[in-house]
């Protein structure tokens, strides 16, 4: 009778152990799938992208003209329109995210501080087609009236839905940045006589500053990555933006580019490997920004410190 | 005195810069709020569109977003929590732990277009899906991979050590520990995690450019293999590529995807509070 029970326990415990180690098993491979996810993206850009650096000149493909009918293929006016609305983007971004982050953690009221950080994330939830669709029926339009310039989709139109776009990755991990600066510096600080004011400036906000900086390259990457807004609002010519008034004329950005002329290109066909190719710069480019954005972040791990 | 005055002034500046950075949002809600509304009623929702998309209702884009969440989440949320207990409960802290981590980080900062490209090429060409369900579903949920995986990990790092501890002692095996103890616990974060992510989905466009959108069905899609129409597409497409369409369709269309986002994200943020009120720890 005994021996049976614990016989029985025995066969029970071989089955739970076989279940328990294929589950682990199965854990440890989702674990690791995330870098096969990457790899396999990095791979399938290729494989469709390459082609696109076989088949055209390089003088083409790094060109400045973008008339993919006529066998123009220059990215150049590509790059310069995303990184035109970017570089925009992230100068109207940055001192409203920080200082939206200080004003947050530093200083609301917590009544204030109730309405603004739900807000915010709201806006981090709405599609950003949405956005596009509000930048394009309504904010062109006032930014034709106020700017006086022939039509509102325009690299600027673009920077500014890109900025909102922007804002919540940045004031949440400049609000985290703040956040993790010890008590005892704002202390001090007032200890020595400044003000809150001083104390924020000299003390609080210089010792986040990795922080903001990383905060301020993930918003980065999230702009210059956006695409439907961007396509929505910004008119869509491909032309160098050499001049200063460039800003206030149309622009293409490289994701605009993608998802407007992949739906209408023949699979295979020279303009759809160079579309990928474009998919390729994009993809290293993201990939660059968060390698920099994600060092600063294992640092800090690692010194279990503030920078 | 002097520096006192700096700061007051300094103080009502920051004040105005959140208001700049808030009042836009309350606007785009505003609006289209105030001028989609008189466009929604039961045969918007309920019915197909009729004469070109320009009247009749947005049913079966309704019905695709809803069926490309649920395609998102099926595939989602095994390998979002997953990854999420290997990282909290298995990895230790090692070179190829460390690139788990680099690539999820990765994995969020990859364009949302780069992301349907890699389905066009991957699941639509290579694995011969073509463009369905199943290639979008595909797509966005390893878009959605790394917003579920950083939250799930947090709500699991959040459960005390001693849960496992006790567990542990009591003769249960490291996994009975997490099945019955750490999961059922950080539970609460974990779904706001889904949520988040799945709305995230549900809102996007560029992946499902290629992968499954379709401009026009005459029907519903039959099986994983059929095109479906989708809620950001629809709007896209009726406010850019259909001359003469009504606003009133587009700001009603656009209410209908915010509605559904915005009720997602309510959820999440009610489920987060509720919980965190009610946990003992």
């Amino acid at each position: 009778m005994e021996r049976r029970v614990s016989n029985r326990g025995d066969t029970a415990n071989r089955i739970s152990r076989w279940t328990e180690f294929t589950i682990e098993t199965v854990i440890r491979v989702v674990g690791f799938s995330s870098i096969g996810f990457v790899v396999l993206i990095f791979l399938f850009l290729l494989r469709e992208g390459v082609p696109a650096f076989v088949r055209v000149q390089p003088g083409n493909l790094f060109g400045v003209r973008w008339y993919p009918t006529f066998g123009l293929f220059g990215t150049l006016p590509l790059l310069m329109g995303s990184l035109l609305v970017t570089v925009t983007a992230i100068l109207i971004a940055l001192p409203l995210g920080v200082l939206t982050a200080v004003f947050v953690r530093e200083v609301a009221p917590g009544w204030a501080r109730e309405i603004l950080k739900p807000l915010i994330e709201v806006l981090a939830g709405i599609p950003s087609v949405v956005l596009g669709f509000f930048g394009m029926t309504l904010v062109a339009p006032l930014v034709r009236t106020v700017l006086n310039i022939p039509t509102g989709l325009s690299a600027f139109t673009g920077a500014l839905i890109l900025a909102y776009m922007a804002l919540p990755t940045i004031i949440s991990i400049a609000e985290d940045a703040l956040d993790a600066v010890p008590k005892s510096y704002r202390d001090a600080g007032l200890a020595m006589g400044a003000t809150q004011w001083q104390t924020i400036w000299r003390v609080v906000v210089p010792a986040a500053r990795s922080g903001i900086v990383t905060a301020v390259m993930l918003g980065m990457g999230r702009a210059i990555g956006e695409t439907m807004a961007v396509m929505m609002v910004t008119g869509n010519a491909a032309r160098m933006p050499t001049t200063l008034d460039s800003l206030f004329r149309p622009v293409r950005t490289m994701t605009a580019t993608i998802a407007a002329e992949m739906g209408e290109v023949a699979q295979g066909s020279t303009h759809y490997h160079v579309l990928f190719g474009v998919g390729i710069l994009l993809f290293l480019i993201t990939f660059a920004i968060n390698l920099a954005a994600a060092s600063t972040i294992f640092k800090k791990r690692r010194k279990g410190g503030l920078r | 005195m002097h520096r006192h005055r700096v700061q007051r002034v300094g103080f009502a500046l920051l004040g105005l810069v959140s208001v700049i950075v808030v009042a836009p949002i309350l606007a785009v809600i505003g609006v289209i709020v105030a001028r989609g509304i008189g466009a929604i009623n039961w045969e918007f929702i309920t019915a197909m569109p009729r004469e070109g998309m320009k009247a009749g209702g947005i049913f079966p884009a309704i019905v695709g977003t809803l069926v490309l969440t649920l395609g998102t989440a099926v595939v989602a949320i095994p390998l979002g929590v997953g990854g999420a207990v290997y990282l909290s409960e298995y990895a230790r802290d090692t070179w190829l732990t460390r690139a788990i981590r680099l690539a999820i980080i990765n994995l969020a900062g990859i364009p949302s277009v780069v992301y349907g490209l890699f389905g066009l090429g991957l699941f639509v060409l290579f694995l011969g899906f073509g463009t369905s369900i199943l290639a979008g579903s595909l797509t966005l949920a390893i878009m959605t991979l790394p917003t579920i995986i950083s939250a799930a990990e947090e709500a699991l790092r959040a459960v005390p050590t001693e849960f496992r501890t006790v567990s542990a002692s009591l003769g249960g095996t490291r996994w009975q520990g997490i099945r019955r103890i750490v999961l059922p616990q950080a539970l609460p974060g974990i779904i706001t995690g889904i949520i988040l992510g799945l709305l995230r989905a549900a809102g996007e466009t560029a992946p499902i450019l290629f992968t499954v959108a379709a401009f026009y069905l005459a029907s519903l899609p039959h099986s994983p293999f059929d095109q479906t129409m989708a809620l950001p597409y629809h709007l896209y497409v009726i406010s850019t590529q259909v001359p003469g369409m009504p606003l009133r369709v587009q700001y009603g269309t656009a209410l209908v995807l915010l509605v559904f986002v915005l009720s997602l994200n309510l959820v999440a943020t009610l489920v987060r509070r509720y919980y965190r009120r009610r946990r003992e720890w």
